[in-house]
């Protein structure tokens, strides 16, 4: 069945998603060698070492969750500003780049080339690509909503969230003969990203799903949009702070750090009750009730995962027995998979049918997809909070020897893998249900559509 | 009730302000940091050190000042923890240290390299890190793996331990009750082999017993000789 799209920069959108559940499936693979070396069975070690399959699966996450939300402006940005996007050429050329450079990366950290600095491992060259890249994709989408002229706070904080996004992978790429300098300003990076304007991303998106899901007057939604990206940055800028207890800096950040990275589950919080507040209070009842669960669901596991669990050994007198164990695996996991992965997950769920007008979203996959993979992950969470814990004990407070404690901790990751065969179980029911949906035309002149008329109003 | 236009003042707000001391503080920190990491040490070995550190990814597998990942050991103290001899032939053949056990990739490093990744690890292990790592609180002695042994009290012994001794071979093996665990114990070692055979043994593992997972340790010959002495003093 033929539904014209209501964007052509839908079809974007979608190659960006698919995009998304490719390199997700990589990363799976790469999280699975990995959770076997730990076991004790590294039989990959000549081809794929653990620093190759750490900086893969780090970097694979990064890509797809930036792919996603860059697929998820595609989306909302022209919805949201009522005009299509200003050059589908530019924006065709921008994702075609971006696997490109993905490509090379992932490709080169397999033959000892990177940069060796956790998570922004990208050789240099290819840095400056991606710098050249997300211009692009700055300028596309800034055009667009220019264009438009309807400036909502969702579009705009959208854009403010992946504008600063872009100016903080900067410092990122100077060069410090300090390993402490260099380590504090990767930080800005890296901290700042997920833990401060990725959020202003997430705020968008979820802002934009519940006033399309929940039927929530607008205003209203925007108006707490405001607050909890307020709380966001009121305690996630200083928080940065909780990186900088044991590298060199001051002690005060042992106090600023700690005083406001504790504060940072606030914002969370509030985006949990946001999100479960406004589903409740919504009088409409969308018939999409996975992508209401997906979004509600983001909004609790982010609270759980980033929230809770960060806190959990935030504080400088438990991290300093935990900093640079598996306990900041622990956190890590359900943090990107609470905040980002299921926002993106909540994203493509709402926008498939509504670019394919094919309804799976009642169907038991698309069910045991967000339930699996949700029990998977809090499993994972489990084996790893097991075996981290165990480290910190044997290693850091009794003296034991690490290799000694790594032995005694691997059978803790046979119960990592057996959670994560049941997370993969549900990320393979999700994929089949994506498939399902079809693939949107990738060009106007194959589906037949007539070229995008004057679109109509929202809803 | 809150309004949105209060609301929006209170995200410019907690934004710009919170914005301003954080750079503040960076701007502060920037200063602080060349006195608490003795940057007038960060001579151009250490710098190079930390070229090939990054280079080859480390932190793919360890950590450094708790940052990296967690496959391989917390190496902040490395220096002070197994001593420069131990580290020199460990990054020659990273597996044959630990025959059978977690993998490190071969680097095939040059001395030359060795000594700017130890000059670079050394340089690490002195900067002021507002004292991380903690030492172990819960066992004051650690007993595994340590390299600090003194075995003179469980060996009674007329000859002093090298400091090779204490800082090389105890990381697999042990002498009165300390020590490793990888390699046989070494009391009374010198009671089960005879001089020449022990030196040669030491000199070259591979050629009086192939296939052994004891490393070559590069030994020069007043090396071998003290240490020689030394376990054939274990009676």
């Amino acid at each position: 069945m033929d539904n014209p799209l209501k964007f052509q920069s839908w079809r974007i959108a979608w190659t960006f998603f698919a995009t998304c559940l490719l390199l997700l499936s990589l990363q799976i693979v790469y999280g699975f060698i990995m959770g076997f070396a730990h076991m004790g069975y590294d039989v990959l070690h000549d081809w794929i070492p653990f620093n190759t399959a750490r900086a893969t699966h780090t970097n694979l996450l990064v890509v797809w969750l930036l792919a996603g939300f860059m697929g998820s402006a595609y989306y909302i940005i022209p919805d949201e500003s009522q005009t299509d996007i200003w050059s589908m050429k530019l924006g065709w050329a921008q994702w075609g780049s971006l696997v490109v450079v993905g490509v090379i990366a992932v490709a080169g950290f397999h033959f000892n080339w990177w940069e060796g600095r956790k998570f922004l491992e990208i050789p240099r060259p290819l840095d400056y690509l991606v710098v050249v890249n997300v211009l692009t994709f700055l300028f596309n989408i800034g055009m667009t909503v220019y264009k438009g002229k309807r400036y909502t706070t969702t579009a705009l904080t959208l854009l403010a969230g992946l504008t600063a996004a872009a100016l903080l992978y900067l410092p990122g790429m100077i060069t410090f003969d300090s390993q402490v300098i260099d380590s504090y300003f990767r930080w800005w990076v890296v901290h700042l990203w997920v833990e401060g304007v990725w959020e202003l991303v997430m705020g968008a998106i979820l802002s934009y799903l519940l006033i399309k899901l929940s039927g929530v007057d607008r205003e209203i939604i925007e108006k707490w949009l405001y607050v909890i990206v307020g709380l966001t940055f009121l305690s996630g800028i200083l928080g940065t702070g909780h990186h900088y207890y044991w590298i060199g800096a001051p002690e005060y950040w042992l106090m600023v750090g700690g005083l406001f990275s504790a504060l940072e589950p606030l914002a969370f919080l509030g985006m949990a009750l946001y999100t479960v507040a406004m589903a409740r209070r919504g009088g409409r009842k969308h018939a999409n009730s996975v992508a209401l669960s997906w979004s509600v669901g983001c909004g609790i596991m982010s609270f759980v995962g980033a929230g809770f669990l960060g806190f959990a050994h935030t504080l400088p007198q438990v991290n300093i027995w935990t900093h640079g164990t598996l306990v900041t695996a622990m956190h890590g996991h359900m943090a990107f998979w609470g905040a980002y992965a299921m926002l993106v997950f909540a994203m493509m769920a709402y926008a498939l049918p509504e670019m394919t007008g094919r309804k799976h979203y009642d169907s038991w996959v698309a069910e045991w997809a967000f339930w699996l993979s949700n029990i998977g992950m809090i499993s994972m969470t489990g084996a790893f909070a097991v075996a981290g814990i165990t480290q910190v004990y044997l290693e850091r407070r009794v003296g034991m020897d690490f290799l000694l404690a790594q032995e005694a901790v691997e059978v803790h990751f046979l119960g990592l893998i057996l959670a994560a065969s049941l997370f993969t179980l549900g990320i393979s029911l999700y994929i089949w249900n994506f498939s399902r949906y079809g693939v949107v035309a990738l060009s106007s002149d194959v589906s037949g559509d007539a070229p995008s008329p004057a679109p109509s109003l929202a809803k | 009730m809150l309004s949105k236009s209060q609301a929006r003042s209170f995200f410019l707000f907690a934004t710009v302000g919170f914005s301003g001391v954080f750079l503040w503080l960076t701007v502060d920190t920037v200063r602080q940091v060349p006195a608490r990491s003795h940057e007038e040490n960060m001579n151009a070995s250490v710098i190079r050190g930390k070229e090939i550190w990054e280079k080859n990814n480390c932190m793919g597998c360890h950590t450094i000042l708790g940052e990296g990942a967690y496959y391989a050991p917390e190496l902040t103290k490395a220096v002070e923890r197994r001593g420069e001899p131990w580290l020199r032939i460990f990054l020659k053949d990273p597996q044959a240290m630990y025959p059978g056990r977690r993998k490190m990739v071969q680097y095939n490093f040059t001395e030359e390299e060795i000594t700017d990744v130890i000059a670079f690890l050394d340089w690490i292990g002195k900067i002021d890190t507002n004292g991380f790592p903690a030492k172990p609180d819960m066992a004051p002695v650690a007993v595994a793996a340590a390299a600090t042994v003194t075995p003179a009290a469980g060996a009674p012994s007329a000859v002093a331990a090298p400091a090779l001794f204490t800082q090389v071979c105890v990381a697999c093996h042990s002498l009165g009750g300390t020590g490793g665990v990888v390699g046989p114990a070494l009391d009374g070692v010198g009671t089960r082999y005879d001089r020449d055979g022990l030196r040669a043994w030491l000199d070259n593992p591979q050629s009086v017993k192939p296939g052994t997972a004891m490393p070559d340790l590069n030994l020069s010959a007043s090396d071998l000789d003290a240490l020689t002495d030394f376990l054939m003093s274990q009676r």
